[in-house]
């Protein structure tokens, strides 16, 4: 070893200024364009729905399969004649109050489990029972309990957003590292002010998937519950709305109620969460 | 100094005089728990730091030197003995002490360089937001992150977000800082310039640390006396004083001589630099 280093002349380099050898160059157009999200989704959208007009063009049955500017216009007319817009005001009034309310009682019960080991229990017990329990399957229940209105439908759509949320929020504060909790310890934060400061920024990248994932649940219960059981107190939602044109074979109406449900769903997803990880967790380099 | 025994009686009669010890561990055991069984991680270690003292806790991986500073961080409590800040015995977390921890994680994501130097500020309710900036301010200063102040702790390099844990400590001026191996987790290169830039600060600052090591030379370098613990469970083996050292001192006959001591001391006299031993004095050579 000694002898093979011996061998080889040691030396020095004095490094001359570089000149103006660049050190960095732009991504070409191509390429910065392709990274832009809403152009790709939106490229999708578009090859969609090609793909749905070719083929009911093909099938050439407009009761079973409206095409997608058949579709369009139905949409355009409903939105037009207010209908549309009420229906959707009506079920999104709903869905907000169930939602928040889940939101609530999940913040509650999830505090709880972190703090005492009886709220634990108590959490894993209750989730365990009722996330597997479809919130339609509650409905015959709380149309019992609340009769036919609101309050049957909020019941349901709690029991569809608070599991799972409360089991993504846990899951998320599980995983908040000993080092951070410590460091939370160490400036003299306890409970709330612990919870608040600590735990749910350090935890919100899975709080904010347990949040999609209750948006998700639900709006699927809630059109679910008002094609059931139909009109609460005389004003019908999305799912009345679908319900009703689909006894009058109006397919075009029912398309175009579908395409509400699925562009409210675009719309939270793609401006209101995507906006929300934008600013939080992928600014903070907790996700990528 | 042949005796744990005598070095405990020596360091006893020392401190009778001047009562001016700022901590004071006196006679403490600590033990923690795994599922299978309750490990005794130090057993009747007693010592005492003095305001401006750099202190170091040095020994092999199991001496427990790292469960004793964050029993002086409140974080456990001991089985046995007594753990006194300015003679307030320690009973829980709290921002007089502030830890600096190994791992980068320790800062939170979600604030940016500056909010993480005025969270403890604004978390104990030491200072005003206005005053906590201003003091954020300063100390990012003086550890030299001024220009990166509305930088993520994710942007930042190693060394750069021990820099902030190191200022946002300092920004607390907590009686006294507890640093549980800050660098262990830098690249070599990097860790020197850092045991150089907190030497500087502390003779700027002069704060109270304890630094808990398990690398020799970093414990000469950076501490002014060190405590040397026995592993399996930790007890105190020796104190030494190594004031007289800095970086300047590295390779030199008596830095030499200090560490070929503290090694004998902690792994025995009969074997130089055994291989069977978890931490030979050749591995720390090499992991400097």
């Amino acid at each position: 070893m000694t002898q093979s280093s011996a061998r080889r002349q040691e030396y020095e380099i004095e490094l001359p200024p570089l000149g103006d050898l660049p050190l960095h160059r732009d991504v070409s157009f191509g390429q910065r364009l392709w990274q832009q999200g809403w152009l790709r989704k939106t490229l999708i959208l578009v090859v969609l729905a090609v793909v749905w007009e070719v083929a009911a063009r093909v099938q050439g049955n407009d009761l079973l399969l409206p095409g997608f500017l058949q579709t369009a216009k139905a949409f355009i007319a409903g939105i037009g004649s207010g209908e549309l817009p009420v229906k959707v005001w009506v079920s999104l009034k709903v869905l907000i109050k169930g939602y928040l309310i889940g939101l609530l009682l999940a913040f509650v019960l999830t505090t709880l489990a972190v703090s005492t080991q009886f709220g634990r229990d108590l959490l894993s017990t209750l989730t365990s029972m009722f996330n597997p329990l479809p919130a339609i399957a509650l409905l015959p229940l709380a149309l019992l309990w609340f009769g036919l209105g609101e309050g049957s439908l909020i019941f349901v759509l709690v029991h569809s957003v608070l599991w799972a949320l409360a089991l993504n929020m846990y899951s998320g504060f599980l995983g908040v590292s000993d080092t951070l909790r410590m460091a939370g310890r160490n400036y003299g934060l306890k409970g709330l002010r612990f919870v608040g400061y600590i735990l749910i920024p350090a935890a919100l990248p899975s709080i904010l998937a347990g949040l999609k994932i209750g948006w998700a649940f639900a709006w699927r219960t809630l059109i679910a519950a008002e094609l059931v059981f139909g009109a609460s107190s005389g004003q019908g939602g999305l799912g009345w709305y679908i319900f009703q044109n689909r006894n009058e074979l109006y397919t075009d109406n029912v398309f175009a109620g579908l395409a509400a449900v699925i562009l409210i769903g675009l719309l939270v997803e793609n401006l209101v969460f995507a906006t929300l990880e934008r600013v939080t967790v992928k600014r903070w380099g907790m996700q990528r | 100094m042949s005796t744990v025994l005598q070095g405990h009686a020596a360091s006893a009669s020392v401190s009778s005089f001047p009562p001016t010890a700022l901590l004071q561990v006196d006679k403490v055991s600590l033990e923690y728990r795994t599922p299978q069984r309750v490990v005794r991680a130090t057993h009747e270690v007693s010592f005492e730091v003095d305001p401006a003292d750099r202190f170091v806790l040095l020994g092999p991986s199991g001496c427990g030197k790292s469960t004793l500073l964050k029993a002086v961080g409140g974080f456990m409590k001991p089985i046995g003995g007594d753990i006194r800040l300015d003679g307030a015995t320690v009973r829980e977390p709290g921002p007089d002490r502030i830890v600096v921890f190994q791992e980068f994680d320790q800062l939170p994501p979600w604030k940016t360089v500056k909010e993480n130097v005025m969270f403890p500020l604004l978390a104990s309710r030491t200072l005003k937001r206005a005053e906590a900036e201003e003091r954020a301010l300063h100390y990012l200063g003086k550890v030299g992150l001024a220009k990166f102040v509305d930088a993520y702790p994710h942007t930042l390099s190693g060394g750069m977000k021990a820099r902030v844990a190191i200022a946002r400590a300092l920004a607390m001026q907590p009686k006294i800082l507890l640093m549980d191996e800050p660098f262990a987790a830098l690249d070599a290169l990097t860790r020197r310039k850092m045991q150089e830039e907190l030497l500087e600060l502390w003779e700027e600052v002069r704060f109270t640390l304890l630094f808990v090591t398990h690398s020799i030379e970093e414990a000469l370098v950076v501490g002014n006396r060190i405590l040397l613990l026995s592993p399996h469970p930790g007890r105190v083996r020796a104190e030494i004083n190594s004031h007289q050292f800095d970086l300047h001192s590295l390779g030199g006959v008596q830095f030499q001589q200090t560490a070929q001591r503290i090694h004998r001391l902690l792994f025995g006299e009969s074997e130089p630099a055994a291989s069977t031993d978890e931490l030979g004095f050749a591995d720390v050579r090499i992991a400097y």
